[in-house]
């Protein structure tokens, strides 16, 4: 609960009027099978309580994180830490009228990282992200449920050149309250090249081998998987530095206590 | 100097130089064509470095008529575009991400020595563009495909296509060359179903495609987008299949292929009927147009031909050549051999169909003579095979006074630009001239009085009468 009041400080000082914008959803500690990363005989990794952005972070929240840390305007940065495109979408060094509920795009990891480290937390390990993203509206783990996994591979067929963009929070909430997760952009994680999806995807079953050795994590039949292989395929095209047209962030905290 | 040099003296020169000469190859911007094109045939008699660059994009497409697809494509189109270079030339590749797309992708060409064929060099995040160098070692016509997670839906949505490393001795000139792949599709919608359809990962996986087709649409080589060429001249066809799943069994329909250079290497068979094309694997087919005509290319497992829509279209233009094909000769009424039929007298006939004789009914002649093209629906393949279900076009015909003209379509076929129902159609039908008069009265007064249309009876002497007029000539497929 202090971590919670240091995180409502930081808000009321630094920019008053997010402090109406809802407070972080708070995410009660469970057991996950994600994709990848389970060790051999593990059946599931144990998730720790933890407080998530209840929608991505947009251009006007990102623009006031800019202003005082002059170092991360579009004019400023440096090639190490942001490609070229960083916030090409923005007019100059600030987004348009029409920009500022949309969802931040075009920003690089580091970018990411710094921002919620300002904002006291951090960005949401893999594990923690595709934990309060396997679900729906009604329930925890939809992730074996063929018509919410069937609606995210619709998402991800489809170029984000075709669709209009949405501002966060449109979408309804899920399970925890949360929204925005699927269907509105990608979302970097702290771990995101931490997966071992290599660029052949042909090449996996040697590595996974001594990841899952026949845990069943990857079953072809289930198309539900391929929802969830998408993403860490698109995660482990990244470097920390890319900047992508849909790949935008949310903030993760710890929860004390 | 070179010209100067003795033979001693130049292959001193060689050995002291060719190191150096080698790390100057020439260099140039490999052609990259859309299909059916192919580019020009390259006429280097030395290694280049070969510059290709090539952007993948995804986008929404026709994969049939009235049917919507996003189709991830390498440079706009399915199959991608296609690349030609020469046996040992060094291949400089870029492979460009378009930022408008949602996923990361990469190529595997099978033309490359070394892992992965290229897929985790060219693994590229959207809006980012990668570049790596191989040298074409072995000549032969290859297929190229994404490698990227889940590599079986980035096929199956269209990211394939051809390279030809042209051996250092070219296949001898022809007139034609041209560019078809194969390749199955997995839609939420059955074939036909109208609107935007969604890929279909159950489909894909049960390997039960809704769509099989060439170059991305079952219309992308019928009507006015029919490959085209004249009598006399000779054609080479450069096919691949990108599957996923299926194997194509490739045939052209009146065309027997002089040469096939089978799986896309070195040697070829001649006087081939139907090839087959693996799923990820290809074939150089080749032949000489003897006579004029529009010949169907097709998957042999036929009914991805008549259901799927997998075919496609060769025009031929020029002179009819008789000594080749003579067209229809004679018809006449064929009633049995009667003493066959004696022989069976007598016996129990248990598996005959039907008696010699036996009167058959309207929808069994329709399902015999007509179904495969206008289906069992009698709804046709739209844009290929016209409606007969309420066709304004037929009902025209069929409630005119003289009906000689309907008539004669059975009789005689039909061939040319047509519209029904408010669509273009530019086939042919072949003519159904086995039937008697009695059968084809039975025949057109089952079409023109089913699915919602309706017309008066067709009677035995309205058909004999215009036999009479129409004359038993060749119909207008074999002309």
């Amino acid at each position: 609960m202090p971590r919670f009041l240091v995180y409502l400080v930081i808000l009321t000082f630094g920019h008053t009027f997010q402090v109406f914008s809802s407070s972080p959803a708070e995410i009660p500690a469970g057991s996950f099978t994600p994709l990848f990363g389970l060790d051999k005989n593990q059946k599931a990794f144990r998730v720790d309580a933890f407080l998530i952005d209840r929608t991505p972070v947009t251009n006007s929240e990102f623009n006031q994180f800019i202003k005082t840390h002059k170092d991360w305007r579009r004019s400023q940065k440096t090639s190490l830490v942001a490609d070229q495109n960083y916030l090409k979408h923005w007019r100059a060094d600030g987004p348009s009228i029409k920009q500022l509920h949309l969802p931040v795009t075009n920003v690089s990891w580091f970018a990411a990282n710094d921002y919620c480290t300002w904002k006291g937390g951090r960005l949401p390990s893999t594990l923690e992200w595709e934990y309060v993203a396997a679900a729906d509206s009604k329930k925890a783990d939809a992730s074996k449920d063929p018509e919410f996994t069937s609606k995210l591979l619709k998402w991800y067929e489809k170029p984000s050149g075709d669709e209009n963009p949405r501002p966060v929070g449109a979408n309804g909430e899920n399970f925890y309250g949360v929204k925005d997760l699927h269907q509105l952009i990608w979302e970097w994680t702290y771990d995101f090249n931490a997966t071992f999806v290599t660029a052949d995807n042909r090449q996996d079953g040697d590595k996974m081998k001594n990841f899952f050795c026949g845990s069943g994590a990857i079953n072809a039949n289930s198309r539900e998987d391929y929802a969830a292989f998408m993403r860490y395929a698109f995660r482990s095209s990244l470097g920390a530095s890319f900047t992508v047209n849909n790949l935008g962030f949310r903030c993760a905290y710890d929860k004390k206590n | 100097m070179h010209r100067a040099c003795g033979v001693v003296l130049c292959v001193f020169w060689i050995s002291v130089f060719g190191s150096a000469a080698k790390a100057e190859l020439p260099v140039e911007k490999a052609i990259l064509t859309v299909p059916p094109e192919v580019p020009p045939p390259i006429t280097r008699t030395r290694p280049a470095k070969v510059v290709v660059e090539i952007e993948v994009v995804e986008k929404v497409g026709k994969l049939a008529d009235g049917v919507d697809y996003t189709f991830w494509t390498y440079g706009g189109s399915v199959p991608g575009k296609f690349i030609r270079v020469r046996a040992g030339d060094t291949v400089e590749f870029y492979l460009a991400n378009h930022p408008n797309n949602k996923l990361p992708h990469n190529i595997d060409l099978h033309a490359v020595t070394g892992p992965g064929g290229g897929a985790a060099s060219t693994f590229t995040a959207p809006g980012h563009k990668s570049k790596f160098t191989f040298k074409a070692l072995n000549p032969g016509l290859y297929i190229y495909h994404c490698a990227t997670a889940p590599v079986g839906m980035h096929i199956a949505n269209g990211m394939y296509g051809l390279i030809y490393v042209q051996p250092e001795k070219p296949l001898p000139k022809v007139d034609k060359e041209f560019y078809i792949v194969q390749g199955d599709f997995y839609t939420k919608g059955k074939f036909g179903v109208k609107g935007h359809q969604p890929f279909s990962m159950e489909r894909a996986i049960d390997e039960n495609p809704s769509y099989v087709v060439f170059n991305g649409s079952a219309l992308s080589l019928t009507g006015d987008n029919a490959i085209k060429a004249k009598v006399g001249e000779s054609v080479r066809l450069f096919v691949g299949n990108g599957g996923p799943n299926l194997v194509s069994s490739f045939h052209v329909i009146g065309e027997i292929f002089d040469k096939v250079y089978y799986e896309g290497g070195t040697n070829f068979q001649e006087h081939v009927q139907t090839t087959i094309v693996p799923a990820g694997g290809s074939a150089i087919v080749e032949f000489k147009l003897d006579t004029n005509g529009t010949y169907i290319l097709v998957d042999h497992s036929i009914f991805r031909t008549f259901n799927k829509g997998s075919l496609g279209m060769l025009k031929v233009d020029g002179e009819q050549n008789k000594a080749v094909y003579s067209g229809k000769e004679v018809d006449e009424i064929y009633l049995g051999d009667e003493s066959v039929a004696k022989n069976l007298k007598g016996k129990p006939d248990t598996t005959a169909q039907e008696k010699p004789g036996k009167k058959l009914d309207g929808k069994t002649l329709y399902a015999r003579n007509c179904a495969m093209c206008h289906q069992e629906s009698g709804l046709g393949l739209e844009g290929v095979f016209p409606p007969l279900v309420k066709s304004d076009y037929m009902y025209k015909l069929a409630n005119k006074k003289d009906r000689t003209e309907l008539i004669s379509i059975p009789l005689k076929g039909l061939q040319g630009k047509i519209t029904v129902n408010g669509k273009e159609y530019n086939g042919i039908m072949t003519a159904v001239s086995n039937l008697t008069d009695e059968d084809l009265a039975t025949l057109l007064t089952w079409v023109t009085n089913t699915w919602g249309n309706s017309a008066p009876a067709f009677t035995t002497e309205e058909i004999k009468k215009a036999r009479t007029t129409i004359g038993n000539g060749p119909g207008a497929g074999g002309h």
